[in-house]
């Protein structure tokens, strides 16, 4: 979400009942024109807010050339001063999913997580087991849930970027927005993220494609089916919610080149999204 | 020389104008060419003389092509579809006009009436960071007030809204003056007989299936339905989709539902006719199952500031050992200092009695059989002796403070903070519960409120583990008595056939004999 439009943009996506108060309000508009110039990032975005036990964490991101490559994150507990988050590599992406626990609200807090699984190995009876422990502050869980989250339900309109032939990510000027009929399907919607199941398609399904448009994946490929809810609040504008990270609200005001996301929540996955529906 | 020299010209020539004949060349999709489409943008590009064209050149172009395209007039008309922002914009006109009969000067509006302070509340809330939008927030207030003219209500509050995976519901909450609320439920009545009549067979099919289970399952007496008015159902709810649609009405719900809900954790789809499809099945449809959540989330959610409510005084017998419910709001309440309320728990109490395991508020006793059914099973043979009497359900009792409240995880299930802290004089405090994501309460001086957006979820910590499905019901055990006992049953079968024969050839005897008596008399 725009740090420009942050109000008009707030009010859009309040209908998951989480908005930023005035105060903080302000203080985004000050504290992010700060940022931008002091890490010479083009654009700055309000990621959102990750409730915390004793107190919340304010994300934003920073993007430089590409749109979708070398993002930097950045956090903040009273929306001023902002700190870089590291990157993450894919162990810990992967561990960080067996932590449940809420997050406390303190960046240099350990957890320590063991968990045994059992294995049957074919016909023995012998079953081995296999402790897996995590360890990990809470300033490398902040980033990996903030990198998941990006990576498996950031949303934009189709057309909304393109890619240059160069291999760079753009904001696209002539987007004029999607008009009602296809804001309404789910197939107009796309993650930005490294695209997984594009390269699995068959060349029969890339032919419709515009490579410049289409080079990220699609929602209406998510597994399982029914894991985002498409409604169109006030009549006219759309909202995404996504149901694996309850939280993920992403707005659309169709015909208006005006769109944007933002996770306010506990920083949790869903797992059981298959039992609910 | 000069021979070469044209020939080469005239090559160049040829080639130019082949090459402007291949520009002028229509596309196979639209009415345009390059050289036409050339033209126009170096055209544009003169005009305007915009900075660093050769970056934008691109999106000229596409704005060159696009204002090319026109509409060629045809005969139809077009007709604008509707749109459902159009209809729901219709709808929630009517919420901003003013009906008639309602004069602002009347001095009816001077009286307190149920209707909630909304726009109040939601400036509190959005400074806890809670909010729906100022508009939106608007056009509940509108919608409420439409509520309570249309409804007899003593009080009323705004709830909060429930996401749903096609739509959402914004739930108010009502308390029916005395004797209000029957009118309504008489109607529903009637409307229930009207569907009975259509549906007869099917009834009596379902009826006799009823009884045939009833007097199967003895060991399963239905826990009772607490009465309007009282325990989980002393509020009515009502839904709608958006502000300006009309406020449906919400069931009583039983204790079974809620016993239920407690076992399945699903999505609400938005529809109150949906079907629950889940295990151990629901009983019920989704506007039950809301209304079970509801019922939940208010009992371990709505809290306020201690001392705001007390009990009120009864007259005759205080018995200490059945649970005090009546609450009214203490006048001499001063409010707390916000920083007291965000430091600690204890300063926060539940006014909402705990819903017990049995699914009810008030416990009842099962064991305690009415006489019609005594007199019923007198005359049965087998009747087992009474079970041991089972201990009454005790909950926490009213106005428990929140600190008491279970941790789930080793980790307090409320958090609660101020909502500023760089003005701390006029800052608030904010309750937030982590059990029930989604509720928030905040209190300043001597205001507070309660409110829930969220999916109407539980935290569920470790993780959601569907219950496993009851096991198959035995077969009836096989011992002598049913079998079939192939000894007897054969020699049973071979009586049966001796006799036969027997009879068989004692008629054939005195057929011969009467054939042979008649050959007889033919002879003579």
């Amino acid at each position: 979400m725009d740090s420009d439009s942050l109000r008009y943009s707030l009010d859009l996506v309040s209908g998951c009942g989480l908005t930023l108060s005035c105060e903080q309000r302000a203080a985004l508009q000050t504290s992010l024109l700060i940022l931008k110039r002091n890490y010479k990032f083009s654009r700055v975005l309000f990621w959102g807010k990750i409730l915390g036990l004793r107190s919340d964490y304010f994300i934003a991101h920073g993007i430089t050339e590409d749109e979708m490559r070398n993002r930097k994150t950045l956090y903040s507990f009273n929306c001023v001063d902002w700190h870089l988050l590291p990157p993450v590599t894919e162990a810990q992406l992967a561990e960080v999913s067996l932590l449940k626990e809420h997050f406390k609200g303190d960046p240099s807090y350990e957890y320590e997580h063991t968990e045994t699984r059992g294995l049957d190995e074919g016909d023995e009876a012998v079953v081995e087991e296999i402790t897996v422990s995590v360890k990990m502050t809470e300033e490398t869980r902040l980033a990996a849930t903030v990198f998941n989250i990006d990576r498996e339900v950031s949303v934009v309109p189709r057309g909304a970027f393109i890619k240059t032939p160069s291999g760079r990510v753009q904001v696209n000027r002539c987007f004029e927005g999607l008009s009602e009929s296809e804001a309404r399907k789910l197939s107009s919607y796309l993650h930005f993220s490294e695209p997984q199941h594009l390269k699995k398609k068959t060349i029969l399904e890339t032919a419709d494609l515009n490579p410049s448009i289409d080079f990220l994946d699609n929602l209406s490929e998510d597994t399982p089916k029914g894991s985002w809810s498409l409604q169109f609040e006030r009549g006219s504008i759309s909202v995404l919610r996504s149901l694996l990270w309850l939280g993920l609200t992403f707005f659309h005001v169709p015909m208006t080149p005006q769109h944007g996301y933002i996770y306010m929540g506990d920083g949790m996955k869903n797992h059981y999204l298959p039992f609910m529906l | 020389m000069d021979t070469s020299e044209e020939v080469h010209y005239n090559e160049r020539d040829l080639a130019a104008k082949s090459f402007k004949a291949f520009l002028l060349k229509s596309s196979s999709k639209t009415n345009l060419n390059l050289y036409d489409h050339l033209a126009q943008l170096l055209t544009k590009v003169m005009d305007e003389s915009p900075e660093d064209v050769v970056e934008t050149f691109e999106d000229m172009s596409q704005e060159v092509k696009r204002a090319g395209l026109q509409n060629t007039q045809s005969t139809l008309r077009d007709t604008t579809p509707i749109s459902t922002a159009t209809v729901l914009a219709e709808q929630q006109r009517a919420l901003f006009s003013r009906k008639a009969g309602e004069d602002p000067a009347h001095e009816e509006y001077l009286v307190k009436t149920p209707l909630p302070n909304v726009p109040e509340l939601a400036f509190y809330l959005e400074q806890a960071g809670v909010g729906l939008g100022e508009e939106e927030m608007h056009r509940v207030f509108l919608a409420l007030k439409e509520l309570v003219d249309t409804q007899p209500l003593q009080r009323c509050r705004f709830w909060g809204k429930i996401l749903g995976s096609e739509s959402n519901y914004f739930v108010a909450e009502g308390e029916f003056q005395e004797g209000g609320g029957e009118e309504d439920e008489t109607a529903e009545e009637e409307a229930r007989k009207s569907e009975h009549r259509v549906d007869d067979l099917e009834a009596v099919a379902e009826h006799t299936v009823n009884l045939l289970q009833k007097s199967a399952d003895k060991s399963m007496p239905v826990v009772p339905m607490e009465d309007k008015g009282t325990g989980a159902n002393k509020y009515t709810y009502f839904v709608c989709r958006e502000p300006g649609m009309p406020w449906v009405r919400l069931p009583s719900v039983t204790p079974a539902q809620i016993i239920a809900a407690r076992q399945i954790c699903k999505f609400f789809t938005g529809r109150l006719d949906a079907p629950i499809a889940s295990s151990p099945p629901f009983p019920g449809n989704e506007a039950n199952y809301l209304r079970a959540q509801i019922a939940r989330i208010s009992a371990s959610t709505q809290v306020s500031p201690l001392g705001f409510y007390q009990f009120a005084e009864e007259e005759g017998e205080e018995d200490e050992e059945t649970p005090r419910y009546s609450l009214e709001e203490n006048p001499d309440f001063e409010g707390i200092p916000v920083s007291e309320m965000a430091e600690s728990l204890s300063t926060w109490v539940h006014h909402v009695p705990h819903i017990l395991e049995q699914g009810r508020c008030v416990w009842v006793d099962l064991a305690e059989k009415p006489e019609e059914l005594v007199e019923e099973e007198e005359g049965d043979e087998d009747r087992e002796d009474e079970p041991d009497k089972p201990e009454a359900e005790v909950g926490p009792p009213l106005l428990t403070p929140v600190s008491e409240d279970a941790e789930i995880n080793k980790t307090p299930s409320w958090t609660a903070k101020m909502s500023s802290t760089l003005v701390s004089q006029f800052a608030i405090a904010v309750l937030r519960s982590n059990l029930w994501p989604g509720a928030y309460s905040f209190a300043f001086k001597k205001k507070f409120e309660n409110i829930y957006v969220g999916w109407g979820l539980k935290f569920t910590g470790e993780g959601y583990n569907p219950p496993a499905p009851p096991p198959t019901q035995q077969a009836y055990p096989s011992g002598p008595e049913i079998m079939e006992d192939l000894e007897v049953g054969l020699k049973e079968k071979q009586g049966v056939k001796s006799t036969l024969e027997e009879r068989r050839a004692v008629e054939e005897e005195e057929s011969e004999e009467a054939e042979g008596e008649e050959e007889e008399e033919e002879e003579d």
